[in-house]
């Protein structure tokens, strides 16, 4: 029997074998941030050890940055301490750092691949749940928690289960105005936030096979929104041009031999998936969400659910309250003060550069804060080499500086109680966006859309 | 880790599905750089009103409701990975959730600090809600040893799923990272045998 292109990486990983079904998985590449890994620097001083392989592991600092005035020292408290003892435990433990003021500090999930250290065939790991965003490399890369920071920065491997494999096949060509973001809303919509729980899901297909590599990121960054470990997309040409001369990336003869390898990452025609799902790319539209998880979400052409297909009636009324939405209601024409174009799933270059084709000459409608921070310094200084910066002032959006900023409210980046926000991030749990906010889901196409209109609007009316 | 054998509680009831580790423990909270302390803003949205008073419908400040066994609807733990959920739990006090499904990062997270995840049939979850609305003293056993969940008043009892292994560190109060420490001479002798190295 053939098999799929997660069993072939992870197979290529795994040490040993321990009791009941549990494998020793060797981690390539370990990333860390200033939130989820003191706790795990602090295990290891009290087991007196150091880190196994510090080559392997690089930090950045990006939940908990300021994005205005970087140049400056952090002024709230608490954050300035937590992105300091980042540094401290980096240079104690001998770890790269792309910190504060450095060219290459970022979302951890965009500087990863822009830097050339995510691979095609690489097990990868990070204390945060997007880490699933790697996946479009054709890797294995998963979030995890503290406790297994430590156990990757102590021994370079974790403890793991193997997951069941799902594939979501995605046929046929997008209709104009529909991105990959809209793609991953849908599929999510469909499998609900936990149909994907205890998978690994490989996407496949024409639809997909035609993305670039930022749009491939996006869907394989929101896999852990169905509740999936991780998402991946066999490495094709579109990825080997990608990771081709950036700064981590194999160079020579070396990269060519590495193209080699990661030519044999596919699933083979016989292998054997546990699940299969299969789209249409023509009967999706631009999405948004209603609700206050991701698989709360519609075309924009549809009115709110009359009751929810599955769960609870009590657990969705109140979501439905919290968000001041109703059963029946269409989303479009919606009155919205707040856009955030940013987040792991949505701040790379690409995105940018849509968002600014589509502002190019307009004006902000007056009732909106449009926010847009991109994924990382080196996004930043491409933009502003694009003049981008200057389309998105002109069109009176607020242009900042890299980190995770109101996609998590962790700085002082919040929406406020109460408003509705058209955000191209990844959760609209409640309080995410910060105490009361309320967050719609969607691609940032929608989202220049509906800072433009200041409200809700179908994109494809107003594309040319 | 501290160690798990059984466990004779009262339980909290929390009958919503889908609750996400935003809702356990806030982003805005997770500024701390030790595991501690993370108890007293647990659920912190649901559990207190914008001016720090406590919700007097939040089940947390019903003075009814009392244990070291939290039993949640489906899809517990479902968002991020942030291990503070389960250490705001654990801070709170409790020893157990009960749920009738677990996000994966979340049911790794738990086992990893010792609090027991417990996966129940959806019937039985309804039960145990149900036990719980007629008393909310009902009184529940866990026992990991057997692997089962028993509703006292009733003597019903279910039997729940562990991999063997984590049910071994959670009797024993091992971690994993014992365990990948004493494997070090391996995981070198493994890096030796990658070439080309990824």
């Amino acid at each position: 029997m053939g098999k799929t292109l997660f069993d072939k990486i992870w197979e290529a990983h795994v040490v040993t074998q321990a009791e009941g079904g549990i494998e020793v998985l060797y981690i390539d590449r370990h990333l860390i941030h200033e939130v989820t890994s003191p706790q795990a620097f602090d295990g290891l001083r009290q087991r007196n050890i150091a880190v196994f392989r510090p080559r392997q592991t690089v930090a950045t600092a990006d939940h908990n940055v300021p994005t205005r005035d970087q140049h400056l020292p952090i002024s709230e408290k608490l954050s300035r301490f937590q992105v300091e003892k980042l540094t401290e435990n980096c240079a104690a433990f001998g770890v790269d750092l792309y910190g504060l003021g450095h060219p290459y500090q970022g979302i951890v999930h965009v500087i990863g691949p822009e830097l050339g250290i995510t691979q095609p065939g690489m097990t990868i790991v990070c204390g945060d749940s997007h880490t699933s965003t790697h996946g479009a490399f054709g890797c294995i890369a998963f979030g995890i928690g503290t406790s297994q920071v430590e156990q990757v920065l102590a021994t370079q491997c974790l403890l793991q289960k193997r997951p069941k494999r799902m594939r979501i096949t995605i046929d046929g060509q997008l209709q104009a105005g529909v991105l990959s973001k809209d793609i991953i809303l849908y599929v999510i919509s469909k499998l609900t936030a936990s149909g994907g729980t205890g998978h690994f899901v490989e996407y496949a297909g024409s639809a997909i096979r035609s993305l670039s590599m930022e749009a491939r990121m996006t869907i394989c960054n929101m896999s852990i929104e169905m509740g999936a470990r991780g998402g991946l997309i066999a490495p094709d040409e579109t990825t080997f041009e990608y990771v081709r001369g950036r700064e981590f990336a194999p160079k020579g003869a070396a990269f060519d031999a590495a193209v080699q390898y990661w030519r044999s990452l596919y699933s083979d025609d016989d292998a054997v998936f546990d699940t299969e799902y299969h789209y249409r790319a023509e009967d999706i539209e631009p999405m948004v969400t209603y609700g206050t998880n991701p698989g709360m979400g519609i075309g924009i052409s549809q009115a709110v659910p009359a009751s929810p297909e599955t769960g609870s009636a009590q657990t969705y009324e109140k979501s439905l309250a919290y968000m001041g939405l109703q059963s029946g209601e269409h989303l479009a024409g919606k009155a919205v003060n707040y856009v955030f174009i940013g987040s792991c799933t949505n701040s790379r270059i690409e995105d940018l550069r849509i968002v600014a084709d589509y502002v190019r000459g307009k004006q902000k409608a007056s009732n909106v804060h449009a926010m847009i921070v991109p994924g990382s310094k080196q996004v930043e200084a491409q933009a502003k080499a694009e003049g981008l910066d200057a389309i998105f002032r002109e069109a009176g959006f607020d242009f900042r500086e890299p980190g995770c900023s109101a996609c998590l409210g962790m700085n002082e980046d919040k929406i406020p109680a109460g408003e509705y926000c058209v955000s191209t991030s990844n959760r609209n749990f409640e309080g995410r966006q910060g105490p009361g906010a309320r967050t719609i889901l969607a691609s940032p196409l929608m989202a220049a859309a509906t800072a433009i209109a200041g409200r809700i609007v179908d994109v494809r009316e107003f594309l040319n | 880790m501290k160690k798990f054998n059984t466990l004779i509680s009262s339980a909290v009831p929390l009958p919503i599905e889908e609750v996400d580790t935003d809702q356990i423990i806030p982003a805005r909270f997770l500024k701390a750089t030790t595991r501690e302390g993370f108890g007293d803003n647990l659920f912190c949205d649901w559990r207190y009103l914008p001016d720090g008073s406590p919700r007097p419908e939040f089940i947390l400040n019903n003075p009814l409701y009392s244990g070291q066994i939290l039993v949640a609807g489906r899809n517990f733990g479902c968002g991020s990975s942030r291990e503070h959920a389960a250490w705001a739990l654990a801070d709170f006090g409790f020893l157990v959730v009960v749920s009738s499904f677990f996000a994966d990062i979340f049911r790794g997270n738990a086992l990893n600090n010792g609090l027991l995840p417990v996966q129940v049939s959806a019937d039985f979850l309804h039960a145990i809600f149900s036990a719980i609305e007629t008393n909310p003293k009902a009184a529940f056993e866990v026992d990991l040893e057997r692997q089962t969940f028993t509703i006292i008043s009733t003597g019903q009892s279910e039997h729940f799923e562990i991999d063997p292994y984590k049910k071994m560190c959670m009797i024993n109060g091992y971690d994993d990272i014992d365990f990948l420490l004493s494997l070090k001479e391996k995981i070198t002798a493994f890096e030796q045998t990658r070439l080309p190295k990824a």
